[in-house]
């Protein structure tokens, strides 16, 4: 009898447990969808007076006349991110073929815990960093240097800022790119007598291609949806930037920015969340392509 | 010498000063905050809440802020462990036969992973609208949680991935139920990991701004209950630094210096925890 008994809790905690992470795993694989129709429903009071063309094409941007223009947003966040990939994409990718194909053990050893440090450090942390280093260098080195008057607080700043802090993620992800091929292609060039260099250029970064680029995918959505550093050392001036000393204003800090006074005037609230609902369904286009390349490569391999 | 020769002698000088850039960055940026940060850190800081005129650079500290970031992440990590975990070892331990269904799930989560916190803290607010809460601890926690799961479970999957199907077979084999079998066999089997995935999402948790920038609220007390609002370090920071006057912007860099601290803690904490895990691990 007893043995019985606690066979059905046994077989009745079974059940729980199950159901449990049936629940669990339906509540989380549906928030992606959740995310899109909470944010859809609120930006369609904006959407229904003007179409999205307009918005995303028009340089207005008053919001007491209820004239919601993301033009400058957008190109703001497009500067933003492509400088800090052409500052990271290099560094990232002669940093993974060192740290894979050349460095020593303990060279491994330091770097290891610093890439996992850099990859932890808080945002905000990294805009203290921008404010206190980066903004004075460009307003006392840098500008000065090419014969400019600039405040600092410009698409440069945030650029570097945001540069360094997507070098780990992308990092991460090349290394593992480049662990994941396969030696014997490698042994076969050199055996033919290819230097290790001709070696890595001509085999290696081909091979790796594919994920290479979809790493820098990654890195630029994140680049392009990081809000409190970028906010805190781009300017944030409603203008069309021209140049990298320029103040700029993404499309994150306009969010953050502008919550305070966004439930005061009529569809301001709208607009930001369809700011937001613009970020999430680009980084989430972009995520989706490069991780689709990066599983197919994997398959190849 | 030839070309191929300099060539490669070039490359190599670059990508060792690349490494070099990235360590030094590190030290760069760890060494400029403590250095503008520390002078103001002191006793007063890390046990006061902001006392009148606290935001003129008159007396006080941010023990508000400390306490409403614990609050905040150990409620969202806890909530997080709550759907997570369970979650982590059905994708391991049900769905072993379905690996193109397991691939999906994960595929869906480096998605969630990757949208960006402010989004998540745009659709927060929606939440707090809809359900008519206000600011308040209560909808930063919902918030913080929907923004780290996804890190939680993938921390989890990658530890649990790594474990030798023989053991679910034996397991099983010997009339074990799949829940005995998640629970007793895998997460012991696991454990340095899973507590290393914790903690990474609760240095996430803690971290992180943009996403509490609109559910929190801020507040120069400490948060009694759940609908309280609550200060957070991270907006501490924020809020303190965007003040024209210098004694508040250098108290800003001392609770620059606590976060970073608290962050260091965390992930030497996690490092010791995931050598563990190497330690222990079970070689079929």
């Amino acid at each position: 009898m007893k043995f019985r008994r606690i066979q059905i809790g046994r077989h009745l905690r079974d059940k729980f447990h199950g159901s449990w992470m049936v629940i669990s795993l339906v509540l989380v694989m549906s928030s992606p969808v959740f995310l899109f129709v909470g944010l859809s429903v609120k930006s369609w009071l904006l959407l229904e007076e003007n179409s999205i063309f307009h918005l995303l094409l028009s340089k207005e941007w008053k919001p007491l006349s209820g004239q919601f223009g993301f033009y400058p947003f957008i190109i703001s966040s497009v500067w933003v991110t492509v400088v800090a990939l052409l500052i990271s994409a290099p560094i990232c990718l002669l940093t993974s073929i060192h740290l894979t194909q050349y460095a020593k053990k303990w060279v491994l050893k330091i770097m290891h815990p610093i890439i996992d440090i850099l990859a932890g450090i808080p945002s905000v942390i990294y805009g203290v960093w921008g404010i206190l280093v980066v903004v004075p260098a460009i307003s006392n080195y840098v500008g000065p240097f090419l014969g400019k008057q600039v405040s600092g607080y410009s698409i440069l700043a945030g650029a570097i800022v945001l540069s360094i802090m997507i070098i780990p993620f992308i990092l991460n992800i090349l290394i593992e790119i480049f662990r994941n091929i396969p030696t014997e292609l490698s042994e076969a060039s050199l055996s033919l007598g290819a230097s290790k260099w001709q070696t890595i250029k001509f085999v290696l970064v081909k091979r790796a291609m594919p994920g290479i680029i979809s790493a820098l995918g990654l890195g630029m959505s994140r680049a392009f949806g990081e809000t409190i550093a970028v906010l805190m050392v781009v300017g944030n001036v409603t203008k069309i930037p021209t140049g990298l000393f320029q103040p700029g204003y993404p499309l994150p800090a306009l969010i953050a920015n502008n919550y305070g006074e966004m439930l005061s005037i009529p569809l301001y609230d709208s607009a930001l969340m369809l700011a937001a609902l613009i970020l999430f369904v680009v980084v989430m286009l972009f995520n989706f392509a490069s991780r689709l390349v990066i599983i197919e490569s994997e398959k190849h391999a | 010498m030839n070309i191929k020769k300099i060539e490669e002698r070039f490359f190599r000088v670059l990508m060792f000063c690349s490494t070099v850039i990235i360590a030094t960055t590190l030290m760069l940026i760890i060494f400029s905050i403590l250095y503008k940060g520390l002078p103001s850190v002191s006793w007063e800081m890390l046990t006061s809440t902001p006392k009148g005129g606290f935001y003129f650079g008159k007396g006080g500290g941010v023990l508000n802020a400390i306490i409403g970031s614990l609050y905040l992440s150990l409620g969202a990590t806890f909530l997080a462990f709550l759907f997570g975990l369970p979650l982590a070892l059905y994708m391991n331990v049900h769905l072993i036969k379905h690996q193109k269904l397991v691939n999906g799930i994960r595929f869906v989560l480096d998605l969630l992973w990757g949208v960006p916190s402010i989004v998540y803290g745009a659709f927060g607010f929606t939440i707090m609208i809809f359900f008519g809460i206000r600011a308040s601890l209560l909808a930063g926690i919902i918030t913080v949680t929907l923004f780290i799961i996804p890190i939680m479970v993938r921390g989890m999957d990658e530890v649990l991935k790594s474990v030798p199907r023989g053991l679910l077979e034996s397991s099983l084999s010997l009339g074990s139920t799949q829940a005995e079998t998640s629970y007793r066999v895998y997460l012991k089997q696991c454990i340095p990991g899973v507590i290393t995935a914790i903690l990474l999402s609760f240095g996430r948790a803690i971290g992180d701004a943009a996403s509490i920038l609109f559910t929190t609220g801020y507040t120069d007390y400490i948060p009694t209950s759940l609908n309280q609002p609550t200060a957070t370090l991270p907006l501490a920071i924020f809020f303190q630094l965007s003040s024209p006057i210098v004694e508040v912007q250098n108290r800003a860099y001392a609770s620059a210096v606590i976060l970073v601290t608290i962050i260091l803690i965390i992930s030497i904490l996690a490092r010791v925890f995931s050598s563990k895990f190497h330690k222990n691990k079970i070689n079929f």
